[in-house]
């Protein structure tokens, strides 16, 4: 036991020490030697110190992983794992988990209002508003690359779309925000169908890279169209939306006159907020509803096995083209949501990495899961957001953070699969994912 | 003249496949007869797998007809239709050597996947649906019936809600065969479908087979290399080597021509003892 | 005629650098079969690299011509090597574990493991661009012609000559490698069926590993050749030229390594004749529009094998 003991250690640090060689040739330079811009040229700024706490760190992590998680008898992450809801417990709060969120979601300005005032909690609105966006996207996405196991790696482009088809339709026409949703909608699947056209047909992965190079396309030109699109300056001046044609304007007609209440800029942020829950709602019930239908029970069979598809007479063509079509528009009504409550836009906000965080949020979530997607947004823009004091660094943590989850849990938070028709609704429980396919397509 | 060219569903008329330089099939030409269980048999690499994706659209044959004539008298020239509608439109259903069931879905929504197009049709292409109207409810309830009804015959029905991939491998071969089946095809070609099976469950599934063709007025195209199984259930046998037809007719005259002999016997000295067996001999 | 050639000359020296990049997709898409998102980054980081030991060992453009090349030599070697480690900690970090796992989670972490990589370059060494004095300035003026709007010179400099002559020796060296050596046959047994070849005792986590470490090396070179060429870089650079590069090795046939290179330099052609005849914002749209167009109507891409649906 002793000589296990002494082994277990011996182990342990050889193992370490080769970790923090390796960390060694990782930083010396990159942490180490700091190329400064100074008169003449490049310099450098030698930071040994620094170098020296990275690989400390190292070894002293890789020593405790090893002795504790990697090589232990009793690793410390089994504790860490009884955190998190296992799949027999996740499907019995599963039921509870939906309309608790729900319920706080609704609730939410108000709790904010009465705990914190209309000054205090103005920023945890806007935060929320954010998440709220997110959990929208992620939903639109889940439909392509959840159930259609389509991999869209360009998913902001009609964003994008959305969000210009507002700002360019209330400037050169004038139209008002609640004629422009439907519209962007209606463009955004536009465009997902002129691109699903050609490309649905293609392997998986050439999706994904087709998909992201019309993603850059559409920057490039948002970017490069100055007479229209107002290039790198973007589009300001949107209008904002209306409380059914009341303004949330201080005097006399505006929302808060009409209402009998005292001004508050606050109305606005609560009338937003709740205007994407209702648009982020419907987006989810729209989803329950087509899982129940032939077209989304089609998605979910396209992504276990095309070809027996379309050995079913299923036209798979079509089948993936409604798919990216209605993920594209979610992700336009999306976008001129964006539009509205910015008041301005620049191609700035449409870059790949929205694309990978939607999609993020969608794989991390676990695919397919609605509730999943809710989790991870909130997890993972809500702490991002949190950390902003971090500025430098949240970046870092994000992208680390997203490699150490995956890592853990390759198929997301919420990995069973509700089966979308039951003959016993008691009998009938959730489908491991591990059964579960990713698609091909 | 033998019975299945009286009328035959399928008629496969001088097929000729090519992949690059190899002629998988060459110049085959035979009928399936309406109401027969037809065995297309031959040694591995025979080409009677090829010849079954080109009559269900998964290749396109280089040269050659395969038509479809379906109980209405109307004709489908199967090799220029897009594989899905083969199935949509002239009513030909088919299975895989290796199974492919949608793992992750269970039993009941496998069957109910099958059923896509008249429930898309009574859906109003997904609008009504969504809208909660009434007639797609009940077209629901019927497939949702007819699945039932599937999954009763194939003794399936008790595991209805569980997903597809848990099934034991026999199992999953008869829900393939059952979905198949949803699609109300007028022909059902089965690849191979007593691979793996044990003697049991093939015998089940030779009442299985007995029950679609008699009861259900569906005619079968199956490939086999069980030669029992062959012999037991068909009514035609098609002998394929080297992607050419060799012998063609009923069980006992397939079994007795020399050729089909030769080409069985035409392997290694040791195995002859067991090929003769099986064959019959 | 005179400036067709000229763009021909630069887009052969940037496609170049594409190809050499490509080439670090197309094997890790060969042998795992998933884009390995972070590569674009790991170029980035062996720019990085590269530019601290010019500066560190003092590499000027004064410094005498042998010296300079043994020094960029030198220098090469140096970034080859450390940018190779990070290759191979990330595939043992954010791939590995994840092997035989479902096929999103790898590009999840791929996307994270770039995001990470560009953040701690952007920390480490700042945000701000950084310029490189040109180390090896001159040309060879290959011949003028003298026209109404003024002469025109066609050249080719000694930093392209070095680029293209480089990426050829080091394509020579590496297809010996792949077609030749005990290490390139694990390598294609590991791509045709990873089972078999464990079955056959190939260390296929060894021969995985390999393939990034020669990817990043790879990517290395194409760093240090950017670094010389544009004489400057920042923390981002890895994205667009990553997403470039990764176009080039479809456009060729992804897994092809032939195809890499050869979608290598079609891109950089595209980029360059695209910018010297049409207008330079939009080279990006074109190079991934003739993706596009090429993805439709050839599947498989120009070298690539063509795949044959197995039912």
């Amino acid at each position: 036991m002793a000589a296990q003991k002494q082994d277990l250690l011996a182990g342990s640090v050889k193992d370490a020490a080769v970790g923090a060689l390796v960390a060694f040739g990782l930083f010396a330079m990159l942490i180490g030697m700091k190329t400064d811009v100074s008169i003449g040229g490049l310099s450098i700024e030698y930071r040994w110190s620094a170098v020296a706490i990275a690989v400390a760190v190292v070894f002293v992590g890789r020593l405790a992983l090893n002795l504790f998680v990697w090589k232990s008898e009793k690793p410390v992450t089994a504790m860490l794992g009884g955190l998190v809801p296992s799949q027999s417990s996740a499907s019995r709060f599963g039921h509870l988990i939906t309309p608790v969120l729900f319920v706080l979601a609704v609730v939410l300005p108000f709790l904010l209002m009465y705990f914190l005032g209309s000054r205090g909690s103005r920023q945890y609105l806007d935060l929320a508003i954010l998440v709220t966006t997110y959990v929208m996207l992620g939903w639109g996405l889940n439909i392509v690359v959840g159930l259609a196991g389509l991999l869209d790696l360009g998913y902001v482009a009609f964003y994008a779309v959305g969000a210009y088809s507002y700002a360019l339709l209330a400037q050169y026409f004038g139209f008002s925000f609640w004629l422009c949703l439907p519209l962007a909608g209606i463009l955004a699947a536009f465009w997902g169908i002129i691109l699903g056209f050609p490309v649905l047909r293609l392997r998986g992965d050439y999706l994904a890279i087709v998909t992201l190079a019309f993603g850059e396309i559409i920057r490039v030109v948002l970017l490069n169209w100055y007479e229209f699109t107002g290039g790198p300056n973007g589009l300001s001046g949107i209008p904002r939306p209306s409380f059914f044609g009341l303004e949330f304007e201080r005097g006399e007609g505006g929302f808060a006159d009409f209402f009998g209440l005292e001004f508050n800029s606050i109305h606005r942020i609560i009338f937003l907020y709740y205007l994407i829950l209702v648009m982020a709602l419907l987006t989810n019930f729209v989803t329950m509803r087509l899982r129940k239908l032939p077209v989304g029970r089609a998605w979910e069979a396209l992504r276990e096995d095309e070809i027996a598809c379309r050995s079913l007479g299923i036209n798979t063509t079509n089948t993936k083209l409604t798919a990216f079509a209605l993920g594209a528009m979610f992700g336009g009504f999306a976008g001129s949501f964006f539009a509205t409550r910015q008041g301005f836009i620049s191609p700035e906000s449409f870059t790949f990495i929205e694309s990978a965080v939607i999609l993020a949020i969608v794989v991390l979530g676990g695919l397919g899961s609605q509730v999943g997607v809710v989790i991870a947004a909130v997890v993972m823009i809500g702490g991002f957001e949190f950390f902003r004091q971090f500025e430098e660094y949240r970046m870092l943590v994000f992208g680390l953070l997203m490699v150490v989850i995956m890592v853990w849990k390759p198929r997301g938070l919420i990995s069973t699969r509700a089966p979308s028709i039951a003959l016993d609704r008691k009998k009938a429980k959730g489908i491991s994912a591990d059964l579960v396919q990713e698609g091909h397509g | 003249m033998s019975r299945w060219n009286d009328d035959p569903v399928l008629r496969i008329e001088h097929v000729t496949m090519r992949f690059g330089g190899l002629v998988a099939v060459n110049d085959l030409s035979f009928n399936v007869g309406r109401g027969d269980i037809t065995a297309l048999i031959g040694p591995n690499g025979a080409g009677k797998t090829t010849v079954f994706n080109c009559a269900t659209g998964f290749y396109k044959p280089t040269e050659g007809r395969i038509t479809m004539k379906r109980r209405t008298g109307e004709h489908y020239l199967l090799e220029r239709m897009p594989d899905f509608k083969i199935s949509a439109e002239a009513g030909v259903a088919r299975t895989f050597q290796n199974i492919r069931l949608f793992g992750g879905m269970t039993l009941l929504e496998n069957l109910m996947v099958a059923q896509h197009n008249p429930l898309m049709v009574a859906s109003n292409y997904t609008i009504g649906g969504l809208l909660g109207l009434g007639g797609f409810r009940k077209a629901e309830a019927g497939a949702v019936d007819r699945a039932k009804y599937w999954l009763e015959r194939t003794n399936l029905i008790d595991r209805a809600d569980a997903p597809a991939a848990d099934l034991p491998y026999g199992d999953q071969r008869r829900l393939e065969i059952a979905r198949a089946m949803c699609t109300m095809p007028e022909l059902l070609c089965l690849d191979e479908p007593a691979a793996g099976l044990n003697p049991r469950e093939s015998a089940e599934l030779n009442t299985l087979l007995h029950y679609i063709r008699d009861e259900h007025d569906t005619s079968v195209l199956l490939i086999e290399h069980d030669m029992s199984v062959v012999m037991e259930i068909s009514d035609h046998v098609v002998v394929l080597d080297y992607g050419e037809k060799i012998s063609d007719g009923t069980p006992d005259e397939v079994k007795n021509d020399p050729k089909v002999i030769a080409a069985y016997l035409g392997v290694a000295d040791d195995e002859v003892d067991q090929v003769e067996e099986e064959v019959g001999l | 005629m005179d400036y067709f050639i000229q763009q021909l000359i630069n887009g052969v020296t940037l496609g170049s650098i594409y190809g050499l990049i490509a080439i670090g997709y197309t094997m890790v898409y060969g042998i795992i079969g998933m884009i390995n998102f972070a590569h674009g980054d790991i170029f980035m980081v062996g720019a990085f690299i590269a530019l601290i030991v010019i500066i560190a060992l003092g590499i000027t453009a004064a410094t005498p011509l042998l010296l300079l090349i043994l020094a960029l030599g030198l220098v090469l070697v140096i970034a080859m090597a450390l940018t190779a480690v990070w290759g191979w900690t990330v595939e043992r970090i954010a791939y590995r574990p994840l092997r035989g796992s479902f096929r999103l989670a790898p590009l999840i972490t791929a996307i994270g493991a770039s995001i990470a990589l560009q953040n701690f370059v952007q920390i480490s060494q700042g945000a701000r661009t950084k310029p490189l004095q040109p180390l090896l300035g001159g040309n060879i003026q290959l011949w003028e012609t003298v026209g109404p709007e003024g002469n025109f010179v066609v050249q080719i400099s000694y930093m392209q000559i070095l680029i293209i002559v480089a990426t050829l020796l080091l394509m020579a060296g590496f297809t010996f490698l792949i077609t030749k050596t005990p290490l390139g046959r694990a390598q294609r047994a590991c791509e045709q069926d990873r089972k078999m070849a464990a079955l056959l005792g190939i260390n296929v986590d060894r021969t995985i590993s390999l393939t990034f470490v020669m990817g990043a090396a790879l990517a290395a070179v194409a760093g240090l050749m950017f670094l010389l060429y544009y004489g400057v870089i920042d923390f981002y650079i890895g994205f667009l030229a990553g997403v470039k590069a990764f176009t080039a090795a479809v456009l060729g046939g992804i897994g092809s390594l032939p195809g890499a290179m050869l979608g290598g330099l079609l891109i950089g052609l595209i980029e360059t004749f695209w910018s010297g005849y049409f207008s330079l914002e939009y080279k990006d749209v074109a190079a991934f529009s003739i993706l596009a167009i090429v993805l439709i109507f050839m599947p498989e891409g120009l070298l690539g094998k063509p795949e044959v649906e197995k039912v």
